[in-house]
């Protein structure tokens, strides 16, 4: 099983770096730009696929791989690993 | 009464507290390795800075779950005393024994200067011998020291008297321009509700020699010491009392 997971700041967390590409991406010519925020993103690779695999990833995301207090994760099955089956 | 240094791989301000500590009388500091499991022999720990784990994924976030971070957990619930400085305050953040948490400096800037932080507790076990408003000059040197908490959470730290230092002009004026990181409130040390865990992103251990151009780090090694001593009386008499 292949898996994405996202971290990303909570929106009460001062991000300061997005703030400077946010301020970066004005200043070269799109002042559209309302806000960016930064996070991190995770590819994991997984032996088995089972149900009980994904709730201990759970775990190990809210414990490791995110700070709760200042962090939200999302966790993703990647689907384009699966092998397609109408071609 | 012996102190035990945690050594994880990346620190580097082990030695530093290990000589800080040694150079006062009635102290003794040993390294203790990540990989050990038991603090038993200790009367205090000390988690010094430094990169733990290269500060891969977030800083302490590896650290927390070294070995000897469940005794570190245990003998902290069990009421010993233990002190964080700088990435040693991440890892005690990390591993929830202090509240909040340590983001990027506002300034997004690596800060090494000498910072000035006012006493805001002066009861507490790490503050002894330092009356409420009391300047300490102390050494910074971090990229990650900005202290964020939610709302509900700072105002739990202030109604419990849980912040010990806040960054402050020479004034004792907890002013914008004295915060060096960005620091929600100038917050520059916290301690748990109980009281015995204390975390600070100054460098305590590298202000307790006159030469370095400070000697006020060396005041809160002296009152772990002096809050270990009235402790191990208080038990002493207690168990007089019992006897009798």
């Amino acid at each position: 099983m292949k898996v994405k997971v996202v971290v990303m700041p909570k929106a009460a967390v001062l991000d300061p770096q997005g703030n400077a590409v946010r301020d970066a991406m004005r200043h070269l010519g799109m002042p559209e730009v309302r806000s960016v925020r930064i996070g991190k993103y995770m590819e994991i690779d997984l032996d088995g696929k089972n149900g009980e695999l994904e709730s201990r990833l759970h775990g190990l995301c809210r414990d490791l791989l995110s700070n709760p207090v200042i962090e939200d994760y999302e966790l993703q099955k990647d689907e384009s690993a699966k092998p397609k089956r109408n071609k | 009464m012996k102190f035990a240094v945690i050594q994880f791989p990346g620190s580097n301000c082990d030695q530093d507290c290990v000589a800080a500590i040694n150079s006062l009388e009635g102290l003794r500091a040993e390294y203790v390795w990540h990989k050990e499991t038991s603090l038993d022999d200790f009367d205090a720990i000390v988690l010094p800075g430094g990169f733990a784990y290269g500060d891969y994924l977030r800083c302490g976030a590896i650290a927390r779950f070294s070995p000897i971070m469940r005794a570190v957990v245990n003998d902290a619930r069990a009421g010993k005393l233990v002190l964080g400085t700088c990435n040693g305050f991440q890892i005690l953040c990390e591993a929830g024994l202090l509240p909040g948490a340590l983001v990027r400096n506002r300034s997004l800037r690596f800060v090494c200067d000498m910072v000035t932080t006012r006493v805001e507790v002066d009861d507490s076990p790490f503050t002894h011998g330092c009356p409420k408003g009391t300047l300490l000059h102390l050494p910074v040197a971090h990229g990650e020291g900005c202290f964020f908490a939610d709302a509900e959470t700072l105002r739990e730290l202030n109604a419990k008297r849980q912040v010990i230092l806040r960054y402050s002009d020479s004034r004792g004026c907890a002013v914008p321009e004295a915060n060096p990181n960005g620091s929600t409130e100038n917050i520059a040390g916290i301690c748990n509700r109980e009281g015995n865990i204390f975390g600070l992103m100054p460098h305590p251990d590298r202000a307790s020699d006159a030469r370095l151009g400070s000697i006020d780090g060396a005041r809160i090694f002296r009152s772990m010491m002096q809050t270990i001593s009235a402790n191990r009386a208080m038990t002493a008499s207690d168990r007089v009392k019992q006897v009798a």
